[in-house]
């Protein structure tokens, strides 16, 4: 991958997009919260729930490259085209995956 | 100022036919400016002001977006934000067309009616003809369809075979998608390819640039549309051109594709907004715009991925022309 860096200083890229990150961190916190005060079962055994509370490690491992490997962590991994597509939409994780 | 509201002659010709607004509009224009000045992005001399121009915005090529779903007013808004150009590209209409007529139909829409309201605010209209693979599970139908193609190749702005590609990444999907490919080489037509969705997106650009590899197709006739931080590098590697597209929910933000041209460079790679009927936004590509400047990147950097690397890469079509007062990437 080429090395090109952001032309901001870091103080500068904090000062820039602190609060709108802090207000997205919150908005997941909330929807966690949400989920929990929700009516009925399911919502911890939904594959997309588990999908997303996995990967939020991956935001603090110190590894870089991070929205990569989330968006990896999100895909089907298999190589051969499927028999046959019986719907058109995706849900945003693998629902095969093993979250 | 007005002239955001002029509108086009009643006897416009379409399609190329009503470039620039009153002619008043380019006197006011030159007296705007000191004798030093030559508009940004354009050539001294030659330029027929169009609405953008006269806006002084950056003149830009938004190279996927669908019209057919917007309204005028975003034409409107669009040119006022400096779009020259568009490229629109057949896709979903959000539901499953009932019969191959209504794709003549749509085809039609494509080639002759959006021309005409892109012009009347001196936006260069080009498309793409295909079906797209949301429609493609059923090869007989996809076949009806595909079979329509040639008769409008010549209708004029007509770049390419596209948007083509996989949706869920099945069989039939991968033989239709064959089929185009094809279909794009008989015809020697560029090549505008969708990928799949989030979770499907990783498997189904492998899929999509091994069938086109297999076909022989020159990468460099090829733009792989919504690449994302895990697909962009395989894209460019293989010797594509990679599209981003900029959508609120799904696909990048504004800053991410700021930070894969950062991190990826400014090579075979473009910004598109893919504005349709769902979630998004005409205008996010001078939005993409503002956050490279927002960073202190050059205004270099966006007229090259929005001018010079769109004119480079749609310029290998026969049908597509500079747009008035562009001067050619150096």
């Amino acid at each position: 991958m080429p090395s090109t860096t952001c032309p901001l200083d870091a103080r500068k890229a904090v000062d820039l997009y602190f609060m709108e990150h802090r207000a997205k961190l919150l908005d997941i916190a909330a929807f966690l919260d949400r989920l929990e005060r929700a009516q009925g079962e399911g919502a911890g055994d939904d594959v997309r729930i588990r999908a997303l509370k996995q990967a939020i490690p991956l935001l603090i491992d110190g590894q870089g490259q991070r929205v990569r490997r989330v968006l990896e962590l999100f895909s089907d991994h298999t190589a051969e085209p499927i028999p046959v597509a019986h719907g058109q939409g995706a849900i945003g994780v693998d629902p095969q995956g093993s979250y | 100022m007005a002239f955001s509201t002029w509108e086009a002659p009643e006897n416009a010709e379409g399609f190329r036919g009503c470039r620039s607004p009153h002619p008043a509009a380019a006197d006011y224009f030159h007296s705007l400016l000191s004798p030093h000045e030559t508009p940004v992005g354009l050539s001294a001399g030659t330029f027929r002001p169009s609405h953008a121009e006269i806006c002084r915005a950056m003149a830009y090529i938004d190279p996927h977006i669908h019209m057919v779903s917007r309204t005028t007013d975003d034409y409107r808004r669009m040119a006022e934000a400096g779009c020259v150009a568009i490229t629109e590209p057949a896709f979903w209409a959000g539901f499953d067309r009932s019969s191959p007529a209504a794709f003549a139909d749509y085809f039609r829409q494509l080639t002759q009616v959006e021309p005409r309201r892109a012009a009347a605010y001196g936006i260069d209209h080009y498309c793409w003809l295909c079906i797209n693979p949301k429609e493609a599970e059923d090869p007989v139908f996809a076949r009806e369809v595909i079979s329509l193609v040639p008769e409008f190749l010549e209708a004029g702005n007509v770049l390419g075979i596209g948007e083509i590609g996989l949706n869920k990444n099945s069989k039939n999907e991968l033989v239709i998608l064959e089929e185009q490919i094809e279909l794009a080489k008989r015809y020697g037509q560029l090549i505008l390819v969708h990928t799949p969705h989030l979770e499907d997106k990783l498997k189904g650009t492998r899929l999509t640039m091994d069938a086109l590899a297999a076909a022989g197709i020159d990468p460099g006739r090829v733009l792989i549309d919504h690449v994302e931080e895990h697909t962009v590098a395989e894209v460019l590697d293989r010797g594509f051109w990679a599209g981003m597209t900029l959508y609120p929910d799904s696909k990048c933000t504004p800053q991410r594709a700021v930070d894969i041209i950062e991190c990826f460079g400014n090579e075979r790679i473009w910004i598109n907004s893919a504005g349709d009927w769902g979630p998004s936004d005409p205008l996010s590509v001078p939005k993409c715009h503002r956050e490279m400047h927002r960073r202190g990147h050059a205004r270099s950097l966006a007229e090259k991925i929005s001018l010079a690397n769109p004119i480079a890469f749609l310029s290998q079509s026969a049908a597509f022309r500079l747009p008035s007062g562009v001067r050619p990437p150096a």
